[in-house]
């Protein structure tokens, strides 16, 4: 019989967790330990999550830890999720951006990618832009804490269910191929994005500097500091004329001044601009 | 008010898709194969088509080159819904005047998100 986590053990879960990934675990998301560390309690052959949480503080065990923080991230995703953030970069940031640098190479970073739609979403925006004779020179880098989801990002498999939610159909035949039961992303698209595991909590500099960064519905799941904390961070990775785009329910409006709101995407706070009044 | 006719030779898909277009506030008009549904668009076109494949007496992709012939027949918005789900099919459809494609099975969401990308309900809306 399942018995109920002990408090000690939930709170060194959600410490571990929180440590590892920003992710905050309350007290009310009990249900969510139970049903999505069940598979992992499972596979140890232990007899309940409530002995998995314990097995893992009393070992201190570093690979069930690491699981068990994948396993509690959320990692729903669609193609062009929410609509507008692509259309936005189509229609103004990329042009403005790019008419900013005419020699130069955008760089764009999708931040919490999950299973590749966002990024992929990226790719075939920019390469509708280029048979639409509007070529752009530009470098997709997309990062994921979760392996699992990157294996499947790499993989560029797809169920039916998956490309009828955002994707267009005319989007679908250019793009993707039929395998099966799956359709998989071309390979000219495929090829556009580089996937990479990153924890937005480690040292962004290794990553370089970005013009474009998506940062979408990975912030909510933090702790109002952490937010602030990896706002900050990622302001520092980026150009002056820099480019953030949060998810729908997300804002840097009361938890960062390192960014300014410009109608549905947010710009760099010039640095420059602060120490020049400063002074 | 939007008009939307569901086309389909089965009853329970039609219910289906009749609960799931209501609830998005269409008035919906059912029709059973593709010449019921030609008769109907006579009589009024509506703003979408919610279209199977497979059917007896006229099947979908018949219906929609003859509808496009009618006169008033290219306004309607055309979204199949069929269990072909190949490239070849989307292909012909596309070709044939389709604006959408949704392969079955489907649920509201999938049926929402189509008629988005088809125009026939506002992205605010949705
Ligand atoms: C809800 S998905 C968002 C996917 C996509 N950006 C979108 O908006 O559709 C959140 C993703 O953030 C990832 N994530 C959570 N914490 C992270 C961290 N500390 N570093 C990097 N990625 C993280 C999760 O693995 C998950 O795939």
């Amino acid at each position: 019989m399942a018995t109920a986590m002990a408090d000690a053990d939930f709170a060194f879960v959600a410490r571990e967790v929180k440590a590892r990934s920003g992710l905050v675990l309350t007290a009310d998301k009990s249900y969510l330990l139970e049903t999505r560390l069940a598979p992992i309690a499972r596979k140890e052959s232990l007899a309940s999550v409530a002995e998995l949480a314990a097995a893992a503080r009393l070992r201190r065990d570093e690979r069930l830890i690491w699981q068990m923080t994948d396993a509690l991230t959320t990692n729903e995703t669609h193609f062009f999720r929410d609509r507008k953030p692509f259309a936005l970069l189509r229609d103004r940031i990329i042009p403005e951006l790019q008419q900013a640098r005419p020699a130069g190479r955008l760089r764009i970073w999708s931040a919490a990618t999950s299973t590749g739609q966002e990024a992929f979403s990226l790719a075939m925006l920019l390469d509708d832009l280029r048979a639409g004779g509007r070529g752009v020179d530009a470098e997709i880098v997309a990062t994921d804490l979760s392996e699992r989801v990157l294996e499947k990002a790499r993989a560029g498999l797809y169920t039916q269910f998956e490309v009828q939610r955002g994707l267009p159909v005319r989007t679908l035949i250019r793009h993707f191929e039929k395998v099966g039961e799956f359709w998989r992303i071309a390979d000219r698209i495929r090829a556009m994005v580089r996937f990479q595991r990153f924890n937005l909590l480690d040292d962004l500099a290794p990553l370089g500097v970005f013009d474009v960064v998506v940062c979408r519905n990975v912030l909510s799941y933090f702790a109002p500091e952490t937010r602030r904390q990896v706002l900050e961070r990622i302001a520092a990775q980026m150009t002056d004329d820099g480019v953030l785009l949060l998810g729908a329910t997300e804002s840097t409006v009361g938890v960062s001044d390192a960014f300014v709101p410009e109608g549905g995407y947010y710009r760099r706070t010039l640095v420059r601009e602060q120490t020049a009044s400063a002074a | 008010m939007k008009t939307c006719l569901i086309v389909d030779d089965s009853r329970v898909i039609r219910k289906v898709a009749r609960r799931i277009l209501e609830d998005l506030r269409f008035q919906v008009e059912e029709a059973g194969d593709g010449l019921e549904a030609l008769t109907a668009c006579r009589k009024s076109m509506p703003d979408g088509i919610l279209l199977d494949w497979n059917m007896p007496l006229m099947n979908g992709i018949e219906f929609l080159r003859a509808l496009r012939k009618e006169r008033g027949g290219d306004t309607p918005i055309v979204v199949f819904c069929t269990t072909e789900n190949d490239v070849e099919h989307i292909s012909e459809a596309i070709k044939a005047g389709a604006n959408e494609y949704i392969m079955k099975p489907f649920d509201g969401d999938i049926l929402q998100s189509k008629f988005v990308e088809a125009g026939l309900i506002s992205y605010e809306a949705a």
